[in-house]
């Protein structure tokens, strides 16, 4: 059987605890990961600064060059895994056996990732609005206009805490190599491929395999990175975002409340909208924090919920090896219905209706995973508790709210696309602190642009603009 | 047959025998209206046999309803104390309590003797008697605290101890303060290393196994090793003892095995009910696998089926832990841990039934909040 080790600084280590990752229908084992420990953690980031010196080593447009190559390596070459290899095949099977994501998700997901890899210029480009990468490697230097910058690296390492039902999300952290910065990764216990891949991928394009920690293990191993690390990243659920808000080490992503935001200007034309809409809801199995997962208008609310409902309501759940395949299957013993069953209270209260209800059950349970199938639900008023819900499947609540109420009912919000020409409106939209990332027009939730910064800039995150006064004999011209 | 698998059947035979007798004189004691307990001898009134005469051996314990620890919410206390040690100065020892009443066990010197039993255990090579202690763990109204000290002052040392509230811990954790947690944990680690630093001699100590790795951590962050503070011998327990954490900790913060690094680490299993199991010698050889043995006859661990709880596993099977604790002072009888792990079967040493792989119980373990201190 496939075995992944931990590694250590580039180095494998085998523990004696071993957790094995099963395919998510029939129970089959895919491979066995070594587990490490908090203490192993903890007692190795003592040595985190060499692999900033490593890193440091490499004039930038040399890591430039092999990170776009390992780009091309993780999506189309067999690379070295544990004690075997992987081809980009096995490596969407063995994702989707073990996440219950469809395989086809699972190949934009590698598209996604290697393509942050290939575009790595262009988009530390964007990160840093055109900073010269050597100011950020060398501490300091002189900008275009003549004036001395400099930026204070605040961690050798990142540190992440990776999910295992998003393997989407990896394009956050893959970026800092090439900013001379180590990698600290635990990864998903149902989903360790995407990190050992990248990490494989790096390393065969010549990227010192020093500089990459994978820790697979318990909640001892998340708490140790996340306490260890100056700056780290962790996903998780409210409850997560919660306990590390307000700690500058720690950047946390959860979940993203998106919602897709009709003006009054606009509304009566809503069904121009709905492919904009339906895809929003629906694409990467409505798992991602980008999915939107409400709806908001003044009027017209009914006929869309029902129009929502009648597009996404008779979806069925297929084999993840189905190219149509749409769902992706909960893993976890009892999630699905657990879900369902909190939502079933949620649709219970006054005021909500349940628009795909006669599209058939939504609870698809089989022997050890479930489906849930898309829901969409009314709210007659933000005031119901369904209207800030998300779920980890296709579920939207349409909610009726007046225009002039909505940006202080919407809550947090991490994507908003406002389909509005109302210039004021877009100006109050452009000021509301609760929108992070904002789309003005029918532009559908998930589709990002990536040269733009995804909740928080990483280059605010891991570096501080500060002060550095040289004397002039000694300015080096950046 | 060999002469060793005789010598130790015979054995095994011996300590079942002495196991029943002590069984029979601990029912005896207990629910006699002149020396039982006043919770025993009411209690006996609502079972639908009779104690005094239908108890006559280990297995027949099976007739008794599950220990229900929740009995030992609340007072008076003094209805766990026997008739027959009246007067005698008494302790009461409590565990959880985080929120609401914690459960109490009174005991008089219980603790005393499972520990100086424990002492026996300990080569002197690495716990060299009339050396000082550190005690490591958690404080206020813990058994574990006094029977450290106990356990030190009967090998003819002074025991050095750290303020450490394990309720606190716990809320910190319920609460999700995880950075509290860890400035927390330092305070305690900076407890430590100012006894260290003071020149007591200290040769051995107790820590739970989070707060020997804080330790080792924290000692390497200032360019030291364990091996530096002179500390040769560790007993530690408290919380979960995994082989990985065991190997890693020996490896790497010790420097190698007790032969090589001149460190010895014995894990131990307990808890306020019982008291404390000792462990098989863990080696690398044996792929640092923990077992762990009570001290029988005063106390006993089964390895039960999961929802049979009368019915033992084979050996090398999985089930839940059941504790039985046979004291004059004390008496549960079939007690469910928290716990699960696998049956071991006896050996020269402990030639009675042990466990080993001990986890939180898989169908509780994620309602329980481990890794306190």
């Amino acid at each position: 059987m496939l075995r992944i080790p931990v590694v250590r600084w580039g180095k494998p280590y085998e523990s004696l605890e071993t957790q094995k990752v099963v395919h998510f229908l029939t129970g089959e084992p895919i491979a066995e990961v070594d587990q490490a420990n908090g203490a192993m953690v903890s007692r190795d980031l003592r040595k985190a600064n060499q692999a900033r010196e490593l890193l440091r080593d490499i004039p930038v447009e040399d890591l430039i060059s092999r990170i776009k190559t390992a780009g091309n390596l993780f999506a189309n070459a067999t690379l070295p895994l544990g004690n075997g290899t992987q081809t980009p095949d096995q490596f969407v099977h063995q994702q989707s056996a073990t996440t219950g994501l469809p395989e086809q998700m699972c190949r934009n997901n590698m598209t996604k990732n290697s393509f942050v890899m290939e575009k790595i210029d262009t988009i530390l480009d964007a990160l840093t609005r055109g900073l010269d990468l050597n100011i950020l490697a060398r501490g300091y230097g002189t900008e275009s206009r003549g004036i001395v910058v400099s930026y204070q690296c605040q961690s050798p390492v990142l540190g992440a805490v990776l999910p295992s039902n998003s393997p989407g999300v990896h394009t956050l952290w893959i970026p800092v190599i090439a900013l001379q910065l180590g990698l600290v990764l635990k990864p998903g216990s149902q989903e360790p491929w995407t990190a050992y891949r990248v990490a494989s991928a790096f390393q065969q394009a010549g990227i010192p395999g020093e500089v990459f920690s994978l820790y697979p293990g318990g909640h001892d191993v998340g708490a140790a990175i996340l306490s260890g690390c100056r700056r780290a990243m962790i996903f998780g659920g409210e409850k997560t975002i919660q306990q590390y808000a307000g700690n500058p080490r720690v950047q946390v992503h959860g979940p993203g409340y998106t919602k897709i935001l009709l003006g009054d200007d606009k509304v009566d034309q809503w069904e121009q909208y709905l492919d904009m809409m339906v895809e929003s809801i629906y694409i990467n199995g409505g798992r991602s924090c980008i999915n939107a997962s409400s709806v908001w208008a003044s009027r017209h609310t009914e006929e869309i919920a029902a129009a929502l409902a009648e597009r996404l309501g008779p979806i069925e759940a297929k084999e993840p090896t189905d190219p149509s395949a749409g769902l992706a299957a909960f893993t976890v013993e009892g999630a699905g219905k657990a879900i369902y069953e909190m939502l079933q209270a949620d649709l219970k209260e006054d005021g909500v209706t349940d628009c795909t209800a006669a599209y058939g059950p939504r609870l698809v349970e089989h022997e050890r995973c479930s489906y849930l199938r898309p829901m969409i639900a009314h709210a007659k008023s933000p005031s119901c508790a369904i209207a800030t819900k998300e779920f980890m499947f296709p579920f939207a609540t349409v909610v009726k709210c007046p225009q002039e109420k909505m940006i202080d009912s919407i809550g947090y919000t991490l994507v908003g696309s406002a389909i509005t020409d109302n210039e004021t409106w877009i100006d109050e939209l452009g000021s509301a602190t609760n929108i992070d990332r904002l789309n003005i027009g029918p532009i559908p939730t998930n589709r990002l642009n990536w040269l733009q910064p995804h909740e928080g800039n990483l280059i605010e995150f891991l570096f501080k603009s500060r002060a550095y006064q040289i004397a002039e004999s000694k300015l080096v011209h950046a | 047959m060999t002469t060793g698998t005789t010598s130790l059947a015979a054995a095994v035979a011996a300590a079942k025998q002495r196991l029943d007798q002590h069984t029979y004189e601990t029912v005896q004691w207990h629910f006699h209206p002149s020396t039982g307990s006043p919770f025993w001898v009411a209690k006996a009134k609502e079972l639908p046999f009779n104690p005094l005469t239908e108890v006559n051996t280990f297995e027949d314990l099976k007739k008794f309803p599950p220990f229900e620890d929740e009995w030992l919410r609340g007072g008076p206390i003094e209805r766990w104390r026997p008739k027959g040690l009246d007067g005698k100065p008494t302790f009461v020892f409590e565990t959880g309590g985080t929120t609401g009443i914690p459960k109490s066990r009174m005991v008089i010197e219980d603790h005393r003797i499972d520990y100086e039993l424990f002492s026996e255990t300990l080569p002197d090579k690495y716990f060299p008697r009339g050396t000082n202690w550190l005690m490591l763990g958690p404080s206020g109204p813990r058994r574990l605290r006094l029977a450290v000290e106990h356990l030190c002052q009967f090998r003819g040392g002074i025991c050095f101890c750290i303020d450490l509230d394990p309720r606190w811990v716990i809320k910190l954790i319920k609460n999700g303060k995880m950075q509290e947690l860890e400035e927390y944990k330092k305070h305690c680690i900076d407890q430590v290393l100012t006894i260290l630093s003071a020149n007591h001699n200290i040769k051995c100590m107790f820590a739970t196994p989070k707060l020997l790795e804080g330790l080792c951590n924290a000692l390497e962050e200032r360019g030291q090793t364990f091996a530096d503070t002179g500390i040769t011998g560790i007993f530690s327990g408290g919380t979960e003892f995994t082989p990985q954490w065991t190997r890693f900790c020996i490896e790497e913060f010790f420097g190698g095995p007790p032969e090589v690094s001149g460190i010895y680490m014995t894990p131990t299993y307990g808890n306020t009910l019982m008291g404390l199991a000792c462990s098989k010698p863990v080696t690398a050889a044996d792929g640092y696998k923990i077992s762990y043995y009570a001290p029988q006859p005063r106390a006993v661990t089964e390895v039960v089926d999961f929802d049979d709880t009368n019915r033992s596993v084979g050996y090398g099977e999985t089930g839940r832990v059941k504790l039985t604790t046979l004291t004059k002072e004390f008496f549960v009888p079939g007690f469910l841990e928290r716990d699960e792990g696998e049956l071991e079967p006896p050996y020269e040493t402990y030639p009675w039934d042990g466990v080993s792989g001990v986890r939180p119980f898989h169908r509780l373990a994620s309602s329980t909040t481990v890794g306190v201190y």
